[in-house]
């Protein structure tokens, strides 16, 4: 093993929660003062329950290590210990338990643009943000026209940042911090900023610092830009490190334990009918779905999917007689039952030919287009309906789970909380007859 | 957080197998407990981020500089112009100067301190991100967050040397000492300060009793009177406070008339180093959990 860059012994933080009260009120401190003696008399015993004096091992028990120049990635879900980490290893919190040590200048990014002020100069705001950053005020002299040069604000560089455009302001403050020159730099998703020009050349920047020797701790939650910038990736999951290895192979082990944990991407037989509920105006049923499944591209059933594949709902039905109109109505929800859309086989050219249906054996499918999902849990409710005669109703049959991908370099994954994330048009023209930005 | 040289510290506990580039420096992350050094080295280091911080808060407060510039000589001037129709006209205090000139050479100082008091206290609720979101020493924040009421200072000098040159009063050789007693100044605000700063960020209404606080100090302090009002056997009691020092102090330089300067600004100085140094242990202590409270 080479030199180290990075190496994490047992890292663990702890943080309470619970009724969180991040701080305290010093009059309250002062009257418990005053009154903690009677009460304590009172209420022997009872303090801890009402304390809700909660704690949470947001890392418990990290160890890792970097060598100099390796590019690190780290990916895990919401609340997997990512930042966290990053926060040990930057110094901004300090472990609980466990020792860091990081060989070297160090540089983090956790935000972009920290320390920016309005009223400032983009000039002034340069220096400030290097020097807070851990520039030193010669590198940044020297490397002032480069920076700005990267930003493509150099008509503007002497105009209050507070008159930038928001893509202006992100664009220099990412700028800075791309010529920051740490042998250590750590990354929190910063590089999801500005339009897809811009992420390209902050990718290229990203890849160039790295041929220059050092090392970068990448946390991201965009499989795109890891996979794309780092050899090897290291998966948290509740503090801990999951796994450790080659990207891909750890890419696909996250992809698949999202499969495990959520179950099934398909129903059949006694387990779809366990999930109807049948409304019946004959005798006999008049059609029975035999597996309802969501398919990836090569027609695997799958519970994950990336935002960039499409998804499949397939439906394998017989029917038993003639119907008139068979109708195939999908919903999708969220896991707290609102309703977020519905698909119909009646709005498709193809429904024409189902008018009428003879008995026989059918598969329909819907594909539900790439592009279109945000990184949600999305619950499937399918209704199979032959109008008069049967009703059959399969509420939340089958649920799967989007990794939102970003847009081939765009990097953009603030996406957490949209349930979609379509790629719309998006068009932008000076309304300034000057150019002046506003 | 420490650092250590390499390569001694990472060989003793790791062994020379897979050590560390030579000559670099390694960061140790770990638990501290209890008291931790002042860390005096790294705020050394940085003395940049000082400078820009400071000129940060310049620079934004005097940014529309007509009216940035007004309002420092506005409050000393209206302040001043006050007390001397109350107390100077109306009352008529005892006075060795002119009325006017002893309360403005008692209202400079005392503007420095409780600006660069408040600034600093509130300094670290209001640069929030400079604690979350990167690694700065902390100490630097409430540090550089005393400099910028420097500027006022000057401004409000500007006038005070014009009134001495009207009243036709001639600065002794004491006036050298000047640049001691604003620095003084600015030590008892900061002194105060990283304490008010550090119990802000734990106790969030510590900010409500800043104002309060200053105003009661204004009145044990002799800003608006002479110490010859005070009956000699309270001269200890009021020496205990360490503005009181300092006001006489400027009077003495800028007036060369005070009396019992020299043990007062003795006193002074030693309750303010001992302020400053309870202050920066307390901060040190307290601060490795400033990024999860703020």
């Amino acid at each position: 093993m080479g030199e180290f860059a990075i190496r994490a012994e047992d890292l663990a933080k702890q943080y309470r929660v619970g009724q969180f009260e991040p701080y305290k009120a010093l009059r309250d401190v002062m009257a418990n003062a005053f009154t903690a003696p009677f009460r304590t008399l009172a209420h022997r015993g009872r303090r801890d329950a009402t304390d809700g004096d909660k704690r949470i091992w947001a890392l418990d028990g990290v160890s890792f290590e970097v060598s100099q120049g390796e590019i690190l990635g780290v990916i895990g879900a919401n609340g997997a210990g990512k930042t966290t980490l990053l926060k040990v290893l930057s110094r901004i919190v300090e472990p609980t338990r466990g020792r860091g040590l990081v060989a070297g200048r160090v540089g983090s990014l956790l935000e972009v643009g920290t320390g920016f002020h309005p009223e400032l100069t983009g000039r002034d705001n340069v220096y400030l943000n290097g020097i807070i950053l851990g520039m030193r005020r010669r590198e940044i002299d020297a490397k002032f026209d480069q920076i700005v040069e990267f930003a493509g604000v150099e008509r503007f560089i002497d105009t209050p940042v507070k008159r930038f455009s928001v893509g202006m302001q992100v664009r220099l403050a990412f700028s800075v911090a791309a010529h920051l020159q740490p042998e250590v730099l750590l990354v929190d998703e910063v590089l999801a900023v500005g339009d897809a020009q811009f992420q390209r050349k902050s990718l290229g920047r990203m890849e160039d610092v790295t041929k220059q020797g050092r090392t970068i701790l990448f946390v991201s939650h965009n499989m795109t830009a890891i996979r794309k910038l780092c050899p090897r990736t290291i998966l948290l999951a509740g503090g801990r490190v999951v796994m450790d290895g080659p990207t891909e192979q750890v890419l696909d082990h996250y992809l698949g334990s999202l499969e495990e944990e959520g179950g099934v991407g398909a129903v059949s037989g006694e387990a779809l009918e366990e999930k109807a509920t049948n409304h019946l105006w004959h005798p006999q049923p008049v059609f029975r779905a035999r597996t309802v499944a969501l398919r990836d591209a090569t027609g695997a059933p799958r519970q994950s999917f990336q935002s960039d594949e499409e998804i499949t709902v397939s439906v394998e039905y017989d029917v038993f007689e003639t119907i008139a109109n068979l109708e195939l109505v999908l919903e999708l929800y969220t896991e707290e039952g609102e309703l977020l859309l519905r698909t119909e086989l009646a709005d498709a050219a193809a429904a024409n030919d189902m008018y009428l249906t003879k008995p026989g054996r059918y598969s329909a499918r819907c594909g539900l287009a790439p592009m279109t999902f945000g990184e949600r849990r999305f619950y499937v409710t399918l209704y199979v309906i032959a109008q008069g005669t049967q009703h059959t109703h399969y509420e939340r049959l089958l649920h799967f789970d989007v990794v939102f991908m970003g847009y081939n370099d765009n990097l953009s994954v603030h996406s957490r909380s949209a349930y979609f994330r379509p790629r719309f048009d998006w068009e932008v023209e000076s309304a300034d007859s000057d150019g002046t930005p506003s | 957080m420490s650092v250590a040289e390499k390569p001694e510290r990472v060989d003793a506990d790791f062994g020379a197998t897979d050590a560390a580039p030579r000559n670099t420096r390694i960061t140790v992350l770990e638990p501290k407990r209890g008291w931790v050094s002042l860390g005096l080295r790294e705020l050394w280091e940085r003395r940049e981020l000082f400078y820009f911080l400071a000129w940060r808060d310049i620079k934004v407060r005097y940014k529309q500089t007509a009216v940035g510039a007004a309002w420092a000589l506005i409050q000393p001037i209206a302040t001043v112009a006050i007390f001397t129709i109350l107390f100077g006209h109306f009352t008529k205090l005892p006075s060795p100067t002119p009325y006017v000139l002893l309360v403005f050479s008692g209202m400079l100082p005392w503007l420095l301190f409780t600006q660069s008091l408040t600034q600093s206290s509130l300094s670290l609720v209001l640069n929030a991100a400079l604690v979350t979101k990167v690694y700065v020493p902390r100490l630097m924040i409430p540090l550089a967050a005393t400099i910028p009421s420097l500027i006022d200072f000057l401004l409000g000098f500007v006038v005070f040397v014009s009134l001495m040159v009207w009243y036709g009063v001639v600065p002794t050789l004491a006036i050298l000492t000047l640049p001691l007693l604003i620095l003084l100044a600015l030590a008892t605000a900061l002194s105060v300060g990283i304490w008010f700063a550090a119990l802000n960020v734990a106790y969030r209404d510590v900010q409500y009793v800043i104002p309060f606080l200053v105003q009661i100090w204004f009145f044990v302090t002799p800003v608006a009177y002479s110490t010859q009002i005070i009956p000699g056997k309270w001269h200890l009691v009021f020496g205990l406070n360490p503005m009181t020092g300092v006001v006489q102090g400027f009077r003495w330089a800028l007036l060369g008339k005070a009396a019992n300067v020299g043990p007062l600004l003795a006193l002074s100085v030693g309750l303010v180093l001992v302020l400053l140094v309870t202050g920066l242990a307390y901060f040190r202590r307290v601060e490795r959990e400033f990024a999860d409270r703020i």
